[in-house]
């Protein structure tokens, strides 16, 4: 009985030294590629404010401006004023779209002369 | 300790005698001393096993309480430029709208170690090739002299400078990472951004530090390595700081002006929306400070913040709104203008006559200072200087720049009665423009305090209620008649009204002793929109000139105005503001009165 728990004692011993041993490599492993991954990021992100910066040089004011102006054929861009606001009235409303499966429609309403063609004068401007 | 002998004569003769064994009693003393032998080494062996378990209990604790820690605790990524014990890294500087006002961009340093050094004097020849202001010969001599190991050559390269020194291929020429402020915008809100340079120099890195305006301000919040990756957000918009930079600078260009200044601010929340002082500089090369002539003439000079003048009539507003806040005067109330105003030796007279007599409103449409002297008169020096304190015109105006602490209004040695008078339109004191800007939001947002500020808001101040909500509707009426009937006509525009007040004070002679001629500080005030003002726009130009006219114009009608009204045209919309119709306006106006 007490050879077997001899036995058990050493055979866990080595199993928690194997492991030990593993768990060691693992974090040491761990922090190898943490430190790779720390470089990564930090290389990423000063190409990123490198990026940034230059997103915000290429769009400076001061550059924007001379690009309108070298451009103002095609683009047509002036600064905003008051007169670029319209009210909501200036806006059509969007016409409901009339699908007809009819064609070669013939007018059958209204007068006869108008619908002929010999009325010149225009219907709708009479009083 | 006595030792018992193992065979004692005594009991041996005694046990003989009764003929028993006397090999017996040594035998059983034997027995006895390795008894207590026996539990002599038991004893020790068993402190020895307690002392060893307590180590190892201690030892077993210590361990699990170190991983215990080790998982309880956040995990912390190493802060990133930090080496030498010296930080590099410095916040972002961002305007309201997240766009960059002010980051960070890794360079290179160029250093020299000499004992490495393969052909020194060839190496001296390509760095004057590469960076013309480098003297070979000079430079010669410093790789070559023997006392010397280590030499700085340049604080910071271009990709292309770089490479050009690496293609020498001397390996005593090396290179330390830097991180390097940049200002993509260039001039734009150069006096509010300030600049940086390097501080602490190693090799690996060099501290960045703040030298002027906000970076100096901020400096230890922007270094702050917990807060490095929170970048600022400033008040500023950089597309209303660009329009009105580029409209000043047209004006100050038209006008032959030394120099013009601009605060845009929310009359609300106090924020500046934008800071324009002519001429500026660009705080990527930050020039040094000069070492002759007036101060006030550099670029480095923020006028709006340092800049502490007499601004003449626009401080008129200020006196009718104590006159008015006090109840001495209502806005019908018709004043004596009759001129000159004699006080002593000193005359007041008006720009022009404007007949006997004046209604408080006419006074301020028409911009007489008679008029206002004389509704000051009553009031007097004690409560004239508790009005102006409340308003935060006798001390520093506060702001988030360095040089705003440093600046302070000139006040009379002895505030008597003249000097109220002349104070009343804006002679005697000293205001700056950002001052200004913060009294007429303080006068035209209801009534309430508003200290100026450069960073981003969320909410409205809400400060002290400084004069009556009433006061301030009568004033916001008057500053609109200006525009309408006065001096400002030239502020009226399609779709904005605009509410203001004209001021051009002739300039102090620098020599002492009375003013110069022909030299005018011109200021237009103007609040928009008029009717439920937003934001307040403080234009000054020095020593403007118009010259479109027969005869030079000077007054701020015709300099002032025009370029304040055509920012207020640009910027309007691009503040968010619906353009309105002047019935609209009216309406508004007829309601609160």
């Amino acid at each position: 009985m007490r050879s077997l728990l001899y036995l058990f004692t050493a055979l866990a011993v080595i199993g928690l030294a194997a492991w030990a041993y593993r768990e060691n490599h693992m974090t040491q492993q761990a922090m190898n590629d943490r430190r790779a991954l720390e470089r990564e990021i930090a290389a990423l992100t000063e190409a990123l404010s490198i990026q940034r910066a230059e997103w915000a040089y290429l769009n400076r004011p001061d550059r924007l401006r001379e690009l309108v102006d070298v451009n103002f054929e095609r683009l047509k861009l002036v600064p905003i004023s008051a007169d670029h606001f319209g009210e909501i009235g200036m806006i059509a409303y969007p016409m409901p779209e009339i699908r007809s499966d009819v064609v070669d429609t013939i007018e059958t309403f209204g007068a006869i002369e108008h619908l002929m063609g010999t009325v010149t004068e225009d219907p709708e401007e009479e009083p | 300790m006595i030792r018992t002998p193992l065979r004692p004569l005594a009991r041996v003769l005694k046990a003989r005698e009764s003929g028993e064994n006397p090999d017996l009693i040594e035998r059983e003393n034997r027995r006895l001393r390795q008894e207590a032998a026996r539990d002599q080494a038991r004893n020790r062996a068993e402190g020895r096993l307690v002392v060893l378990s307590l180590i190892f209990v201690c030892a077993f604790v210590v361990l699990s309480a170190r991983m215990g820690l080790l998982a309880a605790t956040e995990p912390v990524a190493l802060a990133r430029g930090i080496a030498e014990d010296i930080s590099s890294a410095r916040a972002d500087i961002l305007d309201r709208k997240g766009r960059v006002m002010a980051t960070n961009l890794a360079t290179h340093s160029l250093y020299a170690e000499t004992r490495r050094m393969v052909e020194p004097e060839r190496a001296a020849q390509e760095l004057a090739r590469i960076f013309p202001d480098i003297d070979a010969e000079r430079m010669a001599a410093r790789f070559t002299d023997p006392n010397r190991r280590f030499i700085w050559i340049r604080t910071r390269l271009s990709p292309e400078q770089q490479q050009a020194v690496h293609d020498i291929g001397e390996p005593g020429l090396l290179f330390g990472p830097r991180e390097m402020r940049v200002y993509p915008n260039g001039r734009m809100a150069a006096h509010v951004m300030g600049g940086a340079s390097f501080g602490q120099q190693g090799v690996r890195a060099a501290e960045v530090i703040g030298v002027a305006g906000i970076e100096l301000y901020f400096d230890e919040r922007l270094r702050d390595p917990e807060q490095v990756d929170q970048p600022l957000h400033l008040a500023l918009d950089l597309t209303v700081q660009a329009t009105v930079t580029e409209v000043l600078e047209g004006g100050k260009h038209m006008l032959n002006a030394r120099g013009a200044t601009a605060v845009l601010m929310d009359v609300h929340t106090g924020e500046v929306l934008s800071l324009v002082s002519l001429p500026d500089f660009d705080p990527n090369t930050r020039p040094a400070p000069p070492t002759e002539g007036e101060p006030a003439d550099s670029p480095l000079f923020n006028r709006a913040v340092q800049g502490y003048y007499e601004l003449g009539s626009v401080m008129k507003t200020l006196a009718v709104a104590q006159g008015l806040d006090e109840g001495t005067v209502s806005p019908s109330t018709i004043i004596d203008t009759r001129g000159p105003l004699t006080w002593g030796r000193f005359r007041i007279r008006d720009f022009r006559n404007y007949g006997p007599e004046l209604s408080v409103k006419d006074v301020m449409v028409k911009s007489s200072n008679i008029g206002t002297a004389r509704i000051m008169q009553p009031i007097g020096a004690t409560r004239q200087q508790e009005f102006l304190r409340k308003f935060g015109l006798l001390d520093t105006m506060p702001l988030e720049l360095a040089e705003a602490a440093r600046a302070r209004p000139l006040l009379p040695d002895r505030w008597s009665d003249l000097s109220v008078m002349t104070i009343s339109y804006g002679h005697g004191m000293s205001t700056s423009p950002l001052a200004l800007a913060s009294a007429y939001a303080s006068m035209v947002n209801g009534g309430r305090k508003v200290t100026p500020t450069l960073l981003k808001q969320d909410s409205v101040q809400g400060g002290k209620q400084i004069i009556s909500p009433r006061t301030s509707d009568q004033i916001k009426l008057m500053l609109h008649q200006v525009v309408q009937e006065g001096t400002a006509s030239f502020a009226r525009i399609p779709g904005y009204p605009v509410g203001g007040k004209t001021g051009s004070a002739d300039k102090p002679n620098p020599r002492g002793g009375g003013y110069k001629k022909d030299a005018v500080l011109a200021t237009f005030a103007s609040v928009f929109p008029a009717h439920d003002p937003r934001y307040v726009l403080i234009v000054t130009l020095d020593e403007p000139v118009d010259t479109t006219g027969p005869e030079p114009r000077r007054t701020a009608g015709w300099t002032a105005v025009p370029v304040s009204a055509e920012i207020t045209r640009r910027v309007a919309p691009l503040l968010g503001l619906r353009p309105v119709r002047v019935e609209d306006a009216n309406a508004a106006f007829a309601q609160s009165h």
